[in-house]
């Protein structure tokens, strides 16, 4: 009850004061902008409401960018993290390579990809699977690294084969990791889909942001990124609730 | 369907015997070195079949590494070791079940999984295992625990599992790492009364690790103690009464008290 109410008051309490400044005019003035550039609480929520069809047309769009890229990358960096894992060889070849991929920010490679793959789907999920595999290739690995050696000494001593330690000792003890690895990945999805609209798309939330900037349709943009955080908060919640199903020992 | 626990579940025909009373297990001029360091210097040591080996040697002399030596986890660096008169790594490894020093039970399996490990690992159905395992789960004080998550069972519930889970695996060899080090001493008694019951009705052939000489002199026939780095064996005493029912008494005898000093004090000459 506690862990629901005190962060349901803060937000009561910051968009009472967010209400209150806008209604009374008091940013508009100090920033010395026309009123309906800063919605109110209230002007989001009436653009929310009378925009739900646009909206969830778009979030919809977006959406689906963000899951195709999450399970790609999850296929491919788990996948990578159990062959690094397997062959050391690739690992200490591979493994530079991954964590200096990470400094290219996605930005710049998100218009390059788009010249490429066109308007369409594919360079979209392409980047969310690209910011999403190192948290899920990374988080794998350790967890998969983290199995105690004795545990292996002490399966091999009890006829297990290498894939059945693989499938009774490492795989389980890297659940936990892994599923902070797919909580990370979550999170930044929606940055990877909103960059990658915004380097050339029709549709979805973040092309919607974009195209709202020219209309100073400030409120809808509001009411936007209301819809984007919410997609991303039930992402984290699912994630939360497999992880609750799947890892049964903690 | 009962387990043939007593058996060996090896799958090669058994090896050939010999005029002698060959010992299960043997070594011969066992030395291993990790790079630079020398751990085992020149070990001579056999345990006949059915027989408890107790080990007991200053921390960090290598004991550890001689129990994996045994099981085939490892190779020496010089010597032989023979299994069941198997002298091959990939043989010994099938003859011998080795219960590492934490009990090392995996959380996401109930007791019962854990314990029957051994026998899914071989190739048998879940619902099999765990008939299989069940049996035994009632004869050794585990009966109502099958369904339990480890972390769920107190120390000594622990070891018992993680001990029927070498037991179960059927091997004519078992190598025990500090089974009980990470027990309170009352518990640590029990399970040694446990183990040695256990050991009375089930018998093999026994590595016991362990820095604790009483512990080692109450549940081996014969006690080996190593020298500090690289260990060499300063002594070897036969325990006057291995496994006894009894174990207050056993322990307080006068001859158990003597043995006991006489290995403490090899010990103290060992590790300097």
């Amino acid at each position: 009850m506690r862990r629901w109410l005190l962060p349901l008051s803060l937000i009561a309490l910051l968009l009472g004061l967010w209400q209150l400044a806008c209604s009374s005019g008091a940013i508009a003035d100090a920033l010395d902008l026309e009123s309906f550039l800063v919605p109110s609480p209230a002007e989001v929520a009436s653009s929310l409401w009378d925009n739900r069809g646009l909206l969830a047309e778009n979030a919809w769009v977006t959406l689906r960018e963000m899951l195709l890229g999450i399970v790609a990358a999850l296929v491919v960096g788990v996948g990578f993290a159990v062959l690094m894992h397997r062959w050391r060889v690739l690992r200490d070849a591979a493994y530079p390579l991954i964590v200096a991929s990470q400094t290219i920010p996605i930005v710049v490679i998100s218009p390059i990809l788009v010249v490429w793959f066109g308007y369409g789907i594919a360079p979209k999920v392409l980047i969310v699977a690209l910011i999403c595999f190192f948290p899920i290739t990374v988080n794998a690995l350790d967890g998969l690294r983290s199995v105690d050696p004795e545990a292996v000494k002490m399966m091999r001593s009890l006829d297990a084969s290498r894939w059945q330690r693989f499938r009774r000792v490492e795989a389980p003890a890297a659940l936990p990791s892994l599923f902070t690895g797919i909580k990370i990945a979550v999170v930044v999805a929606p940055i990877g889909a909103v960059f990658a609209e915004w380097s050339g798309s029709s549709s979805g939330l973040g092309h919607l942001i974009q195209s709202d900037t020219a209309y100073y349709l400030v409120a809808r943009q509001f009411a936007t990124v209301v819809v984007l955080s919410a997609l991303a908060l039930a992402l984290i919640g699912l994630t939360a609730l497999a992880e609750r199903r799947v890892v049964t020992w903690r | 369907m009962k387990p043939e626990l007593g058996g060996t579940r090896t799958v090669e025909s058994p090896p050939p015997r010999r005029q002698a009373p060959a010992d299960a297990i043997s070594l011969r001029g066992v030395s291993h070195s990790y790079a630079d360091l020398q751990t085992l210097a020149g070990i001579d040591l056999g345990v006949p079949a059915h027989g408890v080996l107790g080990l007991v040697g200053p921390s960090g002399c290598g004991k550890s590494t001689l129990l994996e030596l045994i099981c085939g986890l490892r190779e020496a660096t010089a010597g032989t070791i023979e299994v069941g008169g198997a002298a091959d790594p990939a043989q010994r490894l099938r003859r011998c079940a080795f219960m590492p020093q934490r009990d090392l039970l995996l959380p996401w399996y109930s007791a019962i999984d854990n314990a029957a490990l051994a026998l899914r690992n071989q190739g048998m159905g879940r619902r099999e295992a765990r008939a299989a395992a069940a049996g035994l789960f009632e004869r050794f004080g585990l009966e109502g625990f099958e369904a339990v998550r480890p972390d769920e069972l107190s120390g000594g519930m622990r070891q018992r599992v993680a001990f029927l889970r070498t037991l179960i695996a059927g091997k004519p060899a078992l190598a025990l790492d500090e089974p009980f080090a990470s027990l309170d001493a009352i518990t640590r008694a029990e399970m040694q009364e446990w183990l040695a019951a256990a050991l009375r009705t089930d018998p093999r052939t026994v590595v016991l690790v362990t820095h604790d000489v009483e512990e080692a002199l109450y549940l081996s026939d014969r006690v080996a103690v190593l020298s500090s780095r690289p260990a060499r064996i300063v002594a070897e005493l036969p325990s006057p009464a291995p496994r006894a029912e009894d174990r207050d008494a056993a322990v307080t005898d006068p001859a158990f008290v003597a043995t006991r000093e006489e290995a403490l004090r090899a010990l103290r000459e060992g590790a300097r």
